[in-house]
């Protein structure tokens, strides 16, 4: 597969250096020009010396847990050394999912050996058969704790559409949550602070959307 | 539970006489004025407001097609909520080149009437949460039907009707409903060939009909003359979201003073 590169919209700040992973998944078209917008200079690449020397690394998603971590099954080492890195690492939706060590998609599809990429100990689970499943919409995001990806959107909406959340071993992971039936896991982080995820689409979350992919790119920058 | 009802704004795009995408609307029942480029119309309705943005292409040719799906890129690019597609979608490839032109969901009516499995073709390659199945509904008061439900004292069911409303399928709204579901269709967009255009409200029968009898979200469509009508789809149907075209595009009432008016009246909404 070949590399696209783009130009970024934001010419006068300092440009981050962006990978969005292509593992196979179609629509990548919306966060590469949210990132873009925000001020990242953007290549979507398979390619894992590309990966490995960015300034951010994007895990997008949408999909099954299974299908997603076979394909992402290539990249698996190339992620855990960006992880190692201080080189921001951020899923989103699915992409945030596989940052887990595992999930009940999987182990209901038989692919229960198909396992996470183990950054951000804990599991997903599946929402509640009394809910209208998957959540779709707009829902609040409630802030736990400090995190810059978080920087002012504490109390806004963003766009869901998902059946499965995370549910991180240690408590702390735990950077934002939302109420659909329960409050559950709606921004994680690691310990260090460098690998995190939103289960929302920050590309479709109109103007917080576009705040968190600043964010991002900012600690791209600073990293 | 706080997850918001939402206001979504659908522009029908055609081809102008110079070969450019425009947006018509259409003016009770009768001719289609033109009514803005479907670009600026997205950004106005983005920054108003808008949860989401439905485009249906009403060119029906193919020539038309490729001049659709960049202007979709266009509108992608520019606007950052989700981005519904429709218009003459027939196969899992008309599927799969309006995914990747920029929707998040595609619409499928006549394409998925004519052949059931599209959908759960579509729902497999792509996920259940891009496929869209919209309906254009007719009250029939015969015995053919399969669902009935009272409409001002008379038993009614309700027709799939295709070609904007002039040919009957025999088909019932609600059992196609079930069965767009239990083949995996994200989320049922519902039309009503009876309100559409008379700005007296949605079809609140027809809305609750399918409401009731799928756990699908639904999207109202159709005769949307103000925030207040949306408020009793919301209330008296129980519909997700609410789809108007002509209110917004002739400003009478902007997306913005349509969700402070339903925020008013405590329906939730995004902010």
């Amino acid at each position: 597969m070949s590399q696209q590169s783009a130009s970024a919209d934001r010419t006068d700040a300092a440009v981050a250096d962006v990978v969005v992973v292509d593992y196979g998944l179609g629509n990548l078209r919306s966060v590469t020009r949210g990132l873009e917008r925000a001020g990242a200079a953007v290549t979507i690449t398979d390619d894992v010396d590309a990966i490995s020397s960015a300034d951010g690394v994007v895990l997008p998603g949408v999909g099954a847990f299974g299908e997603g971590m076979e394909n992402a099954g290539p990249f698996r080492d190339t992620l855990r050394e960006v992880a190692e890195s201080d080189t921001p690492l951020f899923g989103i939706c699915l992409g945030m999912q596989m940052l887990l060590t595992s999930s009940e998609e999987a182990e209901k599809a038989g692919q229960g050996d198909a396992k996470g990429l183990d950054l951000i100990p804990g599991t997903n689970e599946r929402f509640a058969t009394d809910l209208t499943v998957p959540h779709m919409g707009w829902n609040e995001l409630d802030v736990q704790r400090e995190h810059p990806i978080v920087d002012g959107v504490d109390g806004e909406h963003a766009y869901f559409v998902h059946s499965y959340y995370a549910v991180p071993d240690d408590e702390h992971a735990v950077v934002a949550t939302t109420d659909y039936g329960h409050d559950f896991a709606s921004v994680v982080a690691n310990e260090d602070g460098t690998v995190f995820g939103t289960q929302f689409h920050p590309e479709k979350s109109g103007e917080t959307g576009l705040r968190i992919l600043r964010n991002f790119v900012d600690l791209c920058v600073d990293g | 539970m706080t997850l918001t009802k939402r206001v979504i704004p659908c522009i029908d795009v055609d081809l102008d006489d110079d070969g450019n995408p425009a947006v018509y609307t259409g003016v009770n029942f009768e001719d289609l004025e033109y009514t803005g480029d479907p670009v600026e119309m997205a950004k106005r309705y983005n920054e108003a407001g808008a949860d989401e943005f439905v485009f249906l292409d009403i060119t029906a040719s193919a020539d038309g097609r490729e001049t659709m799906l960049d202007t979709v890129s266009a509108v992608a690019d520019e606007v950052f909520i989700p981005l519904t597609v429709g218009g003459g979608i027939r196969t899992k490839a008309d599927v799969k080149e309006t995914l990747r032109a920029g929707a998040d969901k595609v619409s499928i009516n006549s394409g998925a009437i004519a052949n059931p499995d599209l959908i759960d073709e579509g729902a497999r390659a792509f996920g259940n949460q891009c496929i869209v199945i919209s309906v254009d509904a007719r009250r029939r008061f015969d015995e053919n039907g399969e669902h009935y439900v009272d409409v001002d004292g008379e038993s009614c069911w309700f027709e799939c009707t295709v070609k904007g409303g002039r040919e009957g399928t025999g088909l019932d709204v609600v059992e196609w409903a079930r069965e767009a579901e239990s083949r995996g269709a994200g989320e049922l967009f519902v039309n009503s060939i009876d309100a559409d255009g008379t700005k007296d409200g949605y079809d609140i029968p027809l809305t609750k009909a399918v409401c009731d009898n799928v756990t699908t979200p639904v999207i109202a469509s159709s005769g949307c003359g103000s925030p207040d009508d949306m408020y009793d789809v919301f209330t008296d149907a129980g519909a997700d979201a609410a789809l108007a075209a002509s209110i917004f595009h002739f400003d009478e009432y902007s997306v913005e003073e349509c969700k402070r008016r339903l925020d008013e009246r405590g329906i939730p909404m995004r902010r």
